[in-house]
């Protein structure tokens, strides 16, 4: 078995609520509210206008420079272009979209007629025009992930750890829908002319591990299945190319500086749905869970889907609900709303109705140490905590805060319920506004001088 | 259904779950792992060692309640952790002493060692060492004056005009009597605790008990107290003064308030180092002081010094332990000195 990085934490899985339950369709909504960013990158230009009339797969969003296009996720009129809340906090320009209940497909999806014939290019093409980004919730945009990597990439890195407690998207997609893993991770394989796929998989998905074995076996693909122990954050990205490969990815640096290119299972079904099929990405398996929900269930509906209708298919929420959150409980964002949509990177949205954290008032560092023991980067929090309260810029620089990722494991270990990640945000935004302040000041002061001399 | 627009949400900072473990399971956690000690204390003493540790977790729960409350700051009472160091400095006290004098040390403890510098994990030195050593400069011939086992029980209230008290195994072995020592006390009494010393220090039996405890609660790591006793153990092993080496050894490492120190004093978070390898240095220099103290300086005894002394090289070896961070390799380290 594949040995666990050092540090991280073991939280309970709390998967048992949804992990035997089939992926529900949810009923289609009446309305749909498409932000224009669901990537890495700078937001899309709406493509359309309050009145057309838009059909399923229709591209609405073009990308400029980083990111991947947006679809249409069902057929109807726009209703509106306008800011609306989304799921990274704050309002983004949103197509609104009223659904005709037609399901209509555009003329725009068209399958290559042998996909089996379809050059790196075209597949490449193929994955850029349907808008694939990673699903895990980073949503880098997927395109350029392997375009970039082609000629690096040794490794190819299936992720299917799904360390997040709650989630149980990617396990139920393993049960259900192996053949598509499997095809997806063949189609990678061609794209980055590599022997072998490695699907990293933690080893609490026993059943899920045995599903793709028998669709290897049965297809005789070039995949393998490795087992991972349940740590998160085993499906960290640069956490698991050193648990499947040795190799750790330099600070600061992409995996693509190890020779490794990672992929989460759902993005690799979505690059298999787009070259098989050509339909683009319209479609997100949300894991809707929590002690807030009634019935927790695993539901497919289209990206768009305001998240109350989530809750409404589950049963509703419980009374006494304070805290939704879009994603898992570790990294996922709490909102400030319920009329946040689902977005391609919302693979969970969680309700809470208990006090979960367990906050206290007037949290005290007691110096245990044990933030230390569980960050997965290996810095120290409770040292980086005192530098950013303290605005203490270089030293903050000099404990490497930059390479934090935000995982939230510290604060999870910590006995003293210090608001650890909370203050590493603060603090990464101190040392981003100081090195902008200093090249203002040196160009200020370059400007200055070439003006003297001249 | 739901009235969404009506819910009451609010939006804080991932993570949104948090392990079960608090500051207050921690220390109830080390309460309980001292309690073996304080059963054996009431056996060995009498329970005059009971009344003597809640006095003093009642001094200090008043002293930190007090300042808390005369400096208008948010009350901590509720972390326990003044109540961890009202036992331990009962632990390390002779339990003859009068009531008033503990009450003493738990002021300097409290107040002077802890809330001085900021209360719960501010502090630089360990708050019932601090009180202790105060104690022993105070009222040396009080501290230093330990009741036998083996004669009558100390009275719980006021002197006990009949009490006898004796030298304690490190006093024998100090002034040169470590034959009267194997006459007197065999392995197992020393082992099990029936010997003279202060109230909590004399079984290793039950400390061990409780350092078992605290491993298996993962309250603390391995490091320090393994290194420590080791440390101890192998330096008197190769140096004993008189008699073999394994008897003097068993003796130095049973003898004395070596397993008080290990498992319940040295690995105090706030005065400890935070890493597993800082960790690992700090518990052989505390063996190292333990071991110069009690062969070159004057008192019998080195734990407490030697604790303290090494509290105040924490930041020092925080410094230069700092761990390697993700993606650094040994040969990019190499490469980096090089330059």
């Amino acid at each position: 078995m594949a040995q666990a990085f050092f540090g991280g934490v073991h939280p309970n899985d709390m998967k048992a609520a949804t992990n035997e339950k089939a992926i529900e369709q949810l009923a289609p909504p009446a309305e749909v509210v498409i932000p224009m960013s669901m990537h890495f990158g700078a937001p899309c230009t709406p493509l359309v206008k309050a009145g057309d009339l838009v059909k399923v797969g229709q591209k609405i969003g073009e990308f400029r420079g980083l990111g991947a296009p947006i679809h249409a996720s069902v057929s109807g009129k726009v209703k509106a272009v306008e800011p609306r809340p989304y799921s990274m906090g704050g309002n983004m320009m949103s197509v609104v979209i009223e659904n005709d209940f037609q399901d209509t497909v555009s003329e725009e999806v068209q399958a290559p007629a042998d996909p089996n014939a379809l050059s790196v290019e075209e597949m490449i093409e193929i994955v850029k025009q349907a808008g694939i980004v990673g699903m895990g919730g980073a949503t880098f945009p997927t395109h350029v992930k392997i375009s970039g990597g082609i000629g690096k990439v040794d490794n190819v890195l299936i992720n299917g750890a799904e360390c997040e407690p709650y989630i149980t998207g990617d396990h139920r997609t393993m049960l259900e829908r192996p053949e598509e893993i499997i095809g997806g991770c063949k189609y990678l394989a061609k794209m980055f002319g590599v022997d072998k796929v490695t699907i990293g998989v933690e080893d609490n998905k026993q059943n899920g591990i045995d599903a793709m074995n028998k669709v290897i076996a049965e297809q005789n693909a070039p995949v393998e299945v490795v087992p991972l122990h349940c740590r998160y954050p085993q499906g960290g990205e640069k956490q698991l190319c050193q648990a499947l490969t040795g190799k750790q990815v330099p600070p600061g640096g992409l995996p693509s500086n190890i020779g490794c290119a990672v992929f989460n299972i759902n993005t690799t079904c979505a690059i298999y749905r787009a070259i098989t099929t050509g339909m683009p990405v319209v479609n997100k398996i949300v894991t809707v869970s929590g002690s807030g929900v009634v019935e927790p269930k695993n539901l497919e509906c289209p990206i768009g889907t305001p998240v109350s209708c989530l809750f409404d298919a589950c049963g509703g929420l419980k009374d006494g609900t304070y805290k939704l959150v879009a994603g898992g409980p570790m990294m996922g964002m709490a909102q400030y709303t319920a009329e946040v949509p689902v977005g391609k990177g919302t693979g969970a949205m969680l309700a809470f109705c208990e006090n979960e954290e367990q906050t206290v008032e007037n949290p005290q560092c007691i110096r245990c140490g044990k933030c230390v023991a569980a960050c997965p980067v290996h810095l120290e929090p409770l040292f980086m905590y005192q530098y950013a309260e303290k605005g203490m810029v270089d030293e903050l620089n000099e404990a490497h805060i930059m390479d934090c990722m935000e995982c939230g494991a510290c604060a999870y270990a910590c006995p003293a319920r210090m608001h650890l990640t909370q203050m590493f945000k603060t603090g990464k935004q101190l040392v981003k506004d100081k090195a902008a302040a200093d090249k203002a000041a040196a160009e200020a002061k370059k400007a200055a001088e070439e003006k003297k001399e001249a | 259904m739901n009235d969404y627009k009506n819910l009451k949400l609010i939006a804080t900072s991932n993570p949104h779950i948090r392990s079960s473990e608090t500051t207050r399971s921690i220390m109830l956690d080390v309460i309980i792992a001292m309690l073996p000690a304080l059963a054996f204390a009431c056996f060995n003493f009498g329970f005059r060692a009971l009344t003597l540790t809640a006095v003093s977790v009642i001094g200090c729960m008043f002293f930190e309640w007090a300042y808390r409350k005369v400096m208008k700051k948010p009350q901590s009472v509720g972390d326990l952790s003044c109540v961890v160091t009202g036992m331990l400095l009962a632990l390390t006290c002779p339990v003859q002493m009068p009531y008033w004098m503990i009450l003493i040390g738990d002021f300097f403890a409290i107040i002077l060692a802890k809330q001085l510098f900021g209360g719960i994990g501010k502090n630089f030195i360990n708050p019932a060492l601090v009180g202790r050593a105060m104690l022993v400069a105070s009222y040396a011939g009080t501290m230093t004056s330990w009741a036998d086992p083996a004669g009558p029980k100390a009275a719980l209230f006021g002197a006990t005009p009949d009490l006898i008290t004796t030298a304690t195994p490190l006093a024998m072995m100090k002034g040169g009597n470590f034959d009267a020592l194997l006459a007197t006390y065999d392995v197992p009494a020393m082992f099990l605790g029936q010997i003279p010393g202060s109230v909590g220090e004399v079984s290793a039996v039950a400390l061990l008990l409780g350092g078992i405890y605290l491993l298996w609660r993962k309250v603390i790591n391995w490091q320090i107290p393994v290194a420590y006793i080791a440390t101890v153990a192998v330096l008197s092993f190769l140096f004993p003064k008189a008699g073999t080496g394994l008897e003097w050894m068993l003796y130095s490492i049973f003898g004395g308030g070596l397993f008080l120190g290990a498992f319940f004093m040295a690995t105090d978070y706030a005065t400890s180092p935070v890493t597993k390898k800082g960790q690992l240095i700090f518990g052989i220099g505390c063996g190292l002081f333990t071991v110069l103290i009690r062969y070159f300086g004057s008192y019998n005894e080195g734990v407490c010094y030697s604790i303290m002394v090494m509290n105040l090289l924490v930041a020092l070896i925080d410094k230069y332990t700092k761990p390697t961070r993700f993606g650094v390799v040994k040969s990019d380290k190499k490469e980096a000195a090089a330059k």
